[in-house]
């Protein structure tokens, strides 16, 4: 009798490995500890460390004769981003982040809605990696492709000149903000770049979140007599903002923080990005360049908060 | 009205579609025109003519192969670390429910979430804080640093579709937890893994924001190319460079797309 109770329950098993096996068995907390204590160690503490550190740094301020950094808590620095020069760079980077967002929401859905709606089998996988291939495809290089279609003497000048359109180019750049004297130092240019570099971030949410939406949907509507523009207004739109502003999370925060764009590509005025670069650099001003660095954070804190409530995390 | 479940798309979204595909391939497809320009100066088009001359001249120039295996050696070290706190990662929050848990998943994508810029300067000002030298390992902690991410979202996603009675039934035949993880979980998450690495290896082969932050005088890939892009000094080895770097970025995307494209038909999946 003892002998079948005793084997019901497996003996513990022998040997070091055997035996701490069983311990983390009855133990499951201490397996999640020895699991989650290098990547928090790494993440938690250096990262996240460097990071405080970093914004501890925007309460201090430079000494203006000796260039050295007085450690004492203030918020002259926070005051120095609201003088002109400074807050026009705020403005300007948002604004661009803004209408890049807009841009590429509106680029972007077509090739989603096509992709989740009437794409299958091989056209499917096609538009997949068609959005996947220049999503990962290098960041330098495709700047640099820009650079070589919006040269002077670039493919884009070319094309305009073989279809007689030259003078709407320099109509175009003899605009006061947006022009310049050619494209690729030009406001222009660098919302172009934008664009490219950032959009396809938007399409695969706002795929995702169109896929969910049941074909009947839309011929209910039609049915109920409205029309394309009706159903979109009303139907499809509603259904796809989730997943609008999911992508626009990354296109608005990945806008927010660049700095080699608008430095390879544009007019010589500074985004945020160039600015917390030209102050943490040759400047030396580590305290601003903190306090630059904490606006895109604080932005992006409030729009991910504004997201989580339409609930655009869903759609990611 | 048409109901019919193949109704063909209307030609405005085809032709809106087609046009949005174009404008993100176009680009890239000069780049590999330009590679076999014979103009040095400019970046005239149509090119005036074609030439092979170029790729023996990026062959021969020293700097580039250093900066490209300064890259290989990052990327590869990178890699690894992320694949070792990633999948812990993933696994502890897949497995378990503990107090915390949303916030691990939010710190995991924090670094990506936040601009690069931002990363790359507080890994600076804690680097010169603590007197640590730039090096080989700054570049690398910075890169790994973002490179958890993709691993643990490929590794997540494929934990999720492991059924639980799997682990238990190996458990139960007398396995002990790491003959488990040897032979049935570490099988069933290894494409996940591996898809996971190679996107990490891409993403830290052309990271260029965080890198000139960490990186002092040493130059990778990527940071030669953005010298090479501000101060243009020898045009068409660039552009058969950046061809290359096209190449190398494709195949991991492509092999990743390839290794996760039948995770559904995990054996056990169907809980």
């Amino acid at each position: 009798m003892s002998i079948v109770t005793d084997t019901s329950i497996l003996a513990g098993r022998t040997g070091p490995s055997g035996r701490l096996s069983d311990f983390f068995w009855r133990n499951p907390r201490i397996l999640l500890l020895l699991m989650l204590t290098p990547p928090l160690l790494w993440l938690g503490v250096i990262y996240l460390g460097s990071l405080f550190a970093l914004l501890l740094q925007s309460f201090f301020s430079i000494d203006d004769f000796s260039g050295l950094i007085n450690y004492e808590f203030t918020l002259a620095t926070y005051k120095q981003l609201l003088i002109p020069s400074n807050f026009d760079i705020i403005l300007r980077t948002v604004l661009m982040a803004a209408l890049v967002t807009l841009a590429s929401a509106v680029i972007a859905f077509p090739i989603a809605y096509y992709a989740a709606r009437y794409a299958k089998g091989k056209w499917k996988v096609i538009f997949y990696l068609g959005v996947m291939l220049p999503l990962w495809s290098s960041y330098l290089v495709k700047i640099y492709a820009w650079k070589l279609i919006l040269a002077k003497e670039g493919i884009l000048t070319w094309f305009l000149a073989k279809l007689n359109l030259l003078w709407l180019l320099e109509a175009w750049l003899s605009l006061p903000v947006v022009g310049g004297s050619s494209l690729s130092i030009s406001y222009t240019g660098t919302f172009i770049v934008f664009i490219y570099v950032w959009m396809p971030f938007m399409i695969l949410p706002i795929q995702a979140s169109l896929e969910r939406v049941p074909g009947n949907l839309i011929e209910a509507s039609a049915d109920l007599g409205g029309n394309p523009a009706q159903t979109f207004r009303f139907v499809l739109f509603p259904l796809a903002l989730p997943g609008i502003i999911a992508g626009s999370i990354f296109t608005f925060s990945l806008t927010l923080g660049d700095y080699i764009i608008p430095q390879i590509i544009g007019s010589s005025r500074l985004f945020i990005g160039q600015a917390v670069y030209a102050q943490q650099g040759t400047a030396g001003n580590i305290p601003l360049a903190a306090a630059f660095t904490v606006v895109p954070i604080v932005i992006m804190g409030l729009y991910l908060w504004m997201a989580k409530r339409q609930g655009a995390f869903d759609a990611l | 009205m048409r109901s019919d479940r193949n109704a063909s798309a209307p030609l405005g979204l085809k032709v809106a579609a087609g046009l949005g595909l174009a404008f993100l391939h176009l680009p890239i497809l000069l780049i590999f025109l330009y590679a076999f320009t014979t103009e040095e100066k400019s970046y005239q088009f149509p090119p005036p003519g074609y030439t092979l001359q170029w790729f023996a001249v990026a062959w021969n120039r020293p700097d580039v192969w250093e900066a490209m295996g300064l890259s290989v050696r990052v990327a590869s070290i990178s890699t690894a670390v992320a694949l070792v706190l990633g999948t812990l990662c993933a696994a502890a929050v897949s497995r378990t429910k503990f107090f915390g848990r949303e916030t691990v998943s939010l710190l995991v994508i924090l670094p990506i979430a936040l601009p690069g810029i931002i990363t790359g300067i507080a890994l600076r000002s804690a680097f010169s804080f603590a007197e640590i030298p730039f090096s080989f390992w700054t570049i690398v902690l910075g890169h790994a640093t973002f490179c958890v991410v993709v691993v643990y979202n490929n590794a997540v996603a494929r934990f999720r579709r492991i059924s639980g009675s799997l682990i238990e039934a190996s458990m139960d035949l007398g396995a002990d937890s790491f003959q488990t993880f040897r032979y049935i979980i570490l099988p069933n998450i290894g494409t996940a893994l591996l898809a996971g690495g190679m996107l990490a290896f891409a993403l830290s082969f052309d990271e260029v924001i965080v890198t000139t932050f960490t990186a002092g005088q040493q130059s990778t890939l990527p940071i030669w190319m953005l010298e090479e892009l501000v101060r243009p000094r020898q045009r068409p080895v660039t552009n058969v460079v950046a061809m290359i770097v096209v190449l190398v970025t494709f195949l991991p995307i492509l092999g990743a797309y390839y290794l996760t494209r039948d995770g559904d038909q995990v054996a056990g999946g169907g809980k």
